[in-house]
């Protein structure tokens, strides 16, 4: 059956088994390959998009789990929010090889969504699901207090 | 048998046969003869031991902390990626229960799944807790969410979240005790009055 669901505020029907993982749904088959491919467990953050406005693991969410509901990936991210966390990106020059940026935006944008002036251990405790293998963690956590100002 | 004075009074053996009767009129046709034999045959302590053991068990326990940090595996380490309680027992920000947790196992990367995924409120932090605290705990309308014994008991045995510890998937071990038998263990409990084990502590 196929599946209703709105991805980046388009509507989009899929006919698609579902029990594809929702990351492999936007990549292949929608082409959106800004959400990356990390661990496929949960485990690095990578995948990370937003569900009805909450951060989930791409890779873990299924297809048939989308049905009527609202994905937000990195490139439908425009609101207020995410331009402040690119810009503070940007500024800081937080980025270094890249490959988990998508994920580290999409849970700033979360946190920054839910709480505008989050302490230090707000973002340990919000941010510590996406992994970085070039240990950015000092600049992201700059940058999100960077782009709380803006906010 | 807690706040009855004149069941204190008895002897074991006749308060325990006092309880079962007790419990056998609000029970008769769920605890059935043999268990209601057992419960007036046993004495407190060794009613709530066994459902004691499966609480304790990892699959139970993990969700079960007295702090903000749930456990997970059979050496019960800390969840990773340092994920926490948050105000609603579903997870701090962007690391909810359900940014990874369906409501089911997923086959493909192991992560466990069960409905209504969450941590136990705090009021129910079993860790640390001898047989005669935890049952105190568990019984407590004021900690457990409001259940009476037939709640509690409907709850351990049916449960979709607390069934899911006898199907963990992945290489998890389940319960150790198997399911039907501590169903029958709780409604023996039950039929006996629900009583509690006496303090270890004055």
């Amino acid at each position: 059956m196929p599946i209703s669901t709105t991805v980046n505020g388009k509507k989009v029907t899929l006919d698609i088994d579902p029990e594809t993982p929702l990351l492999w749904t936007l990549r292949d088959e929608l082409k959106l390959t800004g959400t990356k491919f990390g661990c496929g467990a949960a485990l690095c953050g990578a995948c990370t998009v937003h569900l009805d406005g909450e951060a989930v693991r791409s890779c873990q969410i299924q297809a048939g789990d989308i049905e009527g509901r609202e994905v937000t990936t990195i490139e439908g991210a425009h609101d207020n929010i995410a331009q402040a966390v690119q810009a503070a990106w940007i500024k800081l020059d937080v980025v270094q090889c890249g490959y988990c940026q998508p994920g580290q935006v999409m849970s700033a944008i979360g946190l920054l969504s839910q709480i505008p002036k989050p302490t230090d251990d707000d973002i340990d405790k919000a941010m510590d699901g996406n992994v970085c293998r070039c240990a950015t963690y000092q600049r992201i956590r700059a940058a999100i207090h960077e782009a709380a100002k803006s906010i | 048998m807690r706040g009855r004075p004149f069941t204190k009074a008895l002897l074991p053996i006749a308060a325990a046969a006092f309880a079962g009767a007790a419990g056998f009129l609000a029970q008769p046709l769920t605890s059935g003869h043999g268990v209601v034999r057992t419960a007036i045959a046993a004495p407190a302590d060794e009613l709530f031991k066994p459902i004691a053991t499966v609480l304790r068990d990892p699959r139970c326990m993990n969700c079960h902390p007295v702090g903000d940090r749930p456990r997970q595996g059979d050496d019960r380490h800390f969840h990773l990626q340092n994920v926490s309680r948050g105000e609603d027992d579903l997870g701090f920000v962007n690391l909810r229960c359900t940014a990874c947790h369906r409501s089911e196992n997923n086959a493909y990367s192991g992560v466990p799944g069960a409905p209504n995924w969450h941590l136990a409120p705090l009021a129910m932090g079993w860790e640390g807790l001898d047989d005669a605290q935890l049952c105190a705990v568990l019984t407590d309308k004021s900690k457990n969410g409001g259940r009476d014994i037939a709640a509690l008991v409907e709850h351990m045995a049916s449960d979709k979240l607390v069934m899911w510890g006898w199907n963990p998937g992945g290489n998890r071990k389940p319960v150790a005790t198997p399911h039907d038998v501590f169903v029958k263990q709780l409604h023996a409990w039950q039929a006996a009055n629900a009583p509690c084990p006496k303090s270890a502590t004055p």
